[in-house]
């Protein structure tokens, strides 16, 4: 299993340290000949408007959608579930829109409003799992196909549509890799997706 | 559900990371810089090579000229308090800045003490140019470490000199005793447990960008190949021929800074860069450098 982690911005080296924990062997991922191979791959947190603009310059961002549309298997977590996303509700920035969700970007408020809480993740057993929300997005609201994880005070933090997945969160920020095993096991039920 | 926490401070520099973070005065900067793929702004009333211009006293920025830079952008916003003014970070905080930079860039105002970081729920980030200066940082509750350069110079050489002295300070470590730590945190005047992490990690606890005379896709490249995970760019940008294009670059060389093809092509065609100054004919006590301790 060879798992990809965009490494245009922002917490892939995390990524990468929790896939290594979890038994994936990954590799960082900057430009299109460097997604050849792989079973999925990792958009990180960081900032979604500086990563959308690298992706557009690099010709990543219609590889990415061609081979996600293709069934390769995607993790977005925070900038990676707001890229996945088929629509933002304030402003305009480059989406690979894959994902029928529609998301509010740092809905919590500003730094002085980030937050660490447990939440319920039933698809991860009774133990609650400890979310880090850093300027965190969540998802305003989420189309049919789309199951939702886990929610927040009301709104919707996680979610699952096919061969994607998204956290508002960042398990890469924490010791607990049940979602990155989760992802792997999900890609491996999945391959080969081609 | 817990707010301000070192976890939630922490892991807003590690979301930067691989970024660029842009000096900015107003909200049409602020623009131009988000437009460049900057991955955060620094808003403050002149770029250090005015400051260093002007003369005078440097302080925060006008509240108001902060929130128009909120209002324009969508990626976090930081500002500058002076060393030591706990209430000009007291204002930034209730004005919701995303980080304070506790900077030397500005006159400090007070000759001993920093600001007591573990106050706030605001993040810190502060200057530093060598191991034990970032540890005496993080002990008050820095969030993130910078390396100081010499700002508003457009000259890369402090940056090095500051990056290459910390990253060789943590070798140094890393190849010690037990025994030997107590002795070393001493000399670094750092505390014990931290300078122990350190050994043990090989790095330092929280993020270090590198920061103070970036003018050139290359230098940021470089500074990242010699272990800055990201950059600050300030005079660099805003006081070259082509601000938009410098940007973009820069955040271009960054992201792909291993790749030598990429910089050459980002490098090409791009104006003027600052003019810059030479660090010697400034001579020592226009150091701003040597700022906080």
């Amino acid at each position: 299993m060879l798992i990809g982690v965009l490494a245009l911005q922002g917490a892939f080296r995390e990524h990468r340290r929790a896939l290594a924990k979890a038994g994936a062997a990954a590799r960082e991922v900057r430009l299109p000949a460097e997604l050849e191979g792989l079973d999925a791959l990792v958009i990180p947190g960081g900032e979604s408007t500086t990563i959308g603009k690298l992706m557009v310059s690099y010709h990543l961002l219609e590889s990415v959608r061609e081979l996600a549309a293709a069934g390769l298997p995607v993790f977005g977590t925070c900038a990676g579930l707001v890229m996945l996303a088929r629509e933002v509700v304030e402003g305009e920035q480059p989406l690979l829109g894959l994902m029928d969700i529609r998301v509010r970007r740092n809905a919590f408020g500003r730094q002085v409003r980030s937050f660490e809480a447990d939440l319920d993740l039933p698809l991860l057993g009774k133990e609650p799992f400890h979310g880090v929300f850093i300027r965190a997005p969540w998802i305003e609201s989420a189309g049919p196909g789309v199951e939702v994880l886990a929610e927040y005070q009301g709104h919707a933090v996680a979610a699952r549509q096919d061969n994607l997945l998204v956290t508002a969160f960042h398990p890469e920020l924490t010791e607990d890799l049940r979602l990155h095993r989760q992802f792997i096991g999900m890609a491996a039920s999945l391959t080969p997706w081609r | 559900m817990k707010i301000g926490t070192m976890k939630v401070k922490t892991g807003l520099a590690e979301m930067l990371k691989g970024g660029v973070i842009m000096d900015v005065t107003d909200a049409e900067q602020a623009r131009v810089a988000e437009e460049a793929g900057a991955c955060a702004v620094m808003a403050l009333e002149r770029v250090p090579s005015d400051i260093r211009a002007d003369g005078g006293v440097a302080r925060m920025s006008d509240p108001e000229k902060i929130k128009e830079i909120q209002e324009a952008v969508s990626i976090p916003v930081m500002a500058k308090a002076r060393i030591g003014h706990f209430v000009e970070a007291q204002i930034l905080e209730a004005l919701e800045v995303d980080y304070v930079d506790e900077s030397e860039v500005l006159t400090p105002a007070d000759e001993s003490n920093h600001i007591n970081k573990w106050k706030f729920k605001v993040p810190f980030v502060c200057g530093a140019i060598n191991l034990g200066e970032a540890l005496r940082r993080i002990s008050e509750g820095a969030a993130m470490i910078r390396t100081k350069g010499e700002a508003g110079t457009g000259n890369v050489v402090e940056a090095v000199r500051h990056m290459r002295t910390i990253t060789g300070e943590i070798r140094k470590l890393a190849g010690m005793d037990e025994d030997e730590l107590f002795k070393a945190a001493k000399d670094l005047r750092a505390p014990c447990e931290l300078v122990k992490w350190v050994a043990e990690n090989g790095r330092l606890p929280v993020v270090n960008f590198s920061a103070g005379g970036l003018a050139t896709p290359a230098d940021a490249a470089m500074m990242m190949q010699l272990g800055a995970e990201g950059v600050f760019v300030g005079s660099g940008i805003f006081k070259s021929a082509d601000p938009a294009a410098r940007g973009k670059a820069i955040v271009e060389a960054t992201t792909h800074f291993n790749d030598p093809e990429v910089l050459a092509r980002v490098s090409a065609g791009l104006k003027d860069a600052m003019r810059g100054l030479d660090i010697k004919e400034l001579g020592e006590e226009n150091l701003i450098q040597h700022r906080g301790w």
